[in-house]
């Protein structure tokens, strides 16, 4: 027990992202109602842009912004100065796919309810095999 | 089922857990993802583009090629859901308000809208009577919204923003707009035309951007070699990234409003939230 807390503490960003996830697949996986689902999809596609932030991020370093004082002629720009940009850009398209995921799926969420005034997952297993 | 479902969650989660204790602490300086192609990114990015901002930079001159495609899968969603849901059979009943009185007119069989003067107004089902501190709120929260969406977007490689993060602010002034007054005073406002028209010219600005590269004799999204077209010194690089970002502002604005527009009205574009 005394080996395992340190542990926990020097790297409770991946526990947070472990249970987030987690709780996104349960939602997936169990959640009878559709739009649920897609709820559990967003909370899954959060927790990884979570893990991607989290280990991009450097302990005394700032944004990915360059300082004024680094831009003078001749100066050095020192890596360990700013936090890693490459995750921030990675999760930034991953934000935007998450964004048409979710749209295009409301948008078959719609159809479906058009077509079979309901979403529940067990209804429509029935109203497809009658 | 949920008992499985909860078992199969618990023993992933568990074989996650047990993987972190390999993985390097948290803000850590020397952790593998900082160590190879970030590096380069933070030392590299000012010398060679003269864009402040590593972020914007990567993402649409280093990484250009998938913020593209980025953007066309955008495009793409906002087209499935056009696809998907667009009915272009208009509803048979209309309700008109008399303002001074409250007198209802009930029209059947009606295919067009009436043309009614200021003493009518046109009802949907979700009409309520006194919104009208809502109407006035957002009437003057708007145009500031919209405003800090273009600074978003035209300070996005000097400070935190872009096309992406500026599109979206702007879209969703557009939904503001529609959930304060009507959806459909919205769409007479901006055309469906319009917004289609406009979705597909972010697209067009960013490949076209790109693609003038090539016959001015450098690669696909070469920034550089626009120098002759624009006359900004070192910093011509920076002011390619800020035509692409716009494109891509305009884009995500108009995706942004035509999968709202198609959600909520189920495809009518006649009423909704």
């Amino acid at each position: 027990m005394n080996d395992l807390l340190p542990l926990i503490v020097a790297k409770y960003n991946y526990w947070m992202y472990v249970i987030l996830m987690m709780i996104g697949l349960y939602a997936m996986i169990a959640k009878n109602n559709l739009v649920k689902k897609v709820v559990g999809m967003n909370i899954f596609q959060t927790a990884i842009i979570l893990f991607y932030v989290s280990i991009g991020y450097k302990t005394d370093a700032s944004i990915p912004i360059i300082k004024s004082s680094d831009t003078a002629h001749g100066m050095v720009v020192r890596a360990a100065d700013y936090i890693n940009p490459l995750t921030s850009c990675l999760m930034l398209t991953a934000i935007v796919v998450s964004v048409a995921t979710f749209g295009f799926a409301m948008a078959l969420i719609v159809r479906i309810y058009r077509r079979y005034q309901t979403l529940e997952e067990d209804e429509l297993r029935m109203r497809l095999s009658e | 089922m949920k008992f499985i479902a909860l078992i199969v969650v618990s023993l992933t989660g568990a074989l996650l857990l047990y993987g972190t204790a390999e993985f390097p602490d948290w803000g850590d300086p020397s952790s593998p993802a900082s160590l190879h192609v970030s590096n380069y990114y933070i030392e590299k990015t000012y010398e060679e583009t003269h864009a402040p901002n590593f972020v914007t930079a990567v993402v649409t001159d280093y990484r250009g090629f998938d913020t593209m495609f980025e953007t066309a899968v955008i495009f793409c969603a906002g087209l499935g859901c056009f696809l998907l849901l667009r009915d272009f059979t208009g509803k048979k009943e209309h309700f008109y308000r008399h303002i001074p009185t409250g007198v209802i007119l009930h029209v059947k069989n009606g295919k067009k809208k009436l043309t009614t003067g200021k003493e009518f107004e046109y009802m949907d089902k979700d009409w309520v009577p006194h919104d009208l501190i809502n109407k006035t709120v957002c009437r003057i929260l708007i145009p500031f919204i919209q405003i800090y969406a273009l600074y978003v977007v035209a300070h996005g490689d000097y400070s935190p923003g872009g096309g992406f993060q500026g599109g979206v602010i702007f879209g969703s002034s557009l939904i503001l707009f529609a959930i304060s007054y009507d959806l459909q005073t919205l769409v007479e406002r901006i055309k469906e035309k319009i917004l289609g028209i406009l979705a597909a010219t972010g697209v067009l600005i960013y490949a076209g951007i790109a693609a003038i590269c090539m016959p001015m004799g450098g690669n696909f999204i070469d920034y550089g070699k626009l120098a002759p077209l624009l006359p900004a010194g070192s910093h011509v690089r920076a002011l390619g990234m800020l035509g692409v970002e716009i494109g891509v502002g305009i884009a995500v604005m108009a995706i942004m409003a035509i999968i709202y527009i198609n959600i909520v009205s189920e495809g009518r574009h006649d009423e909704g939230l």
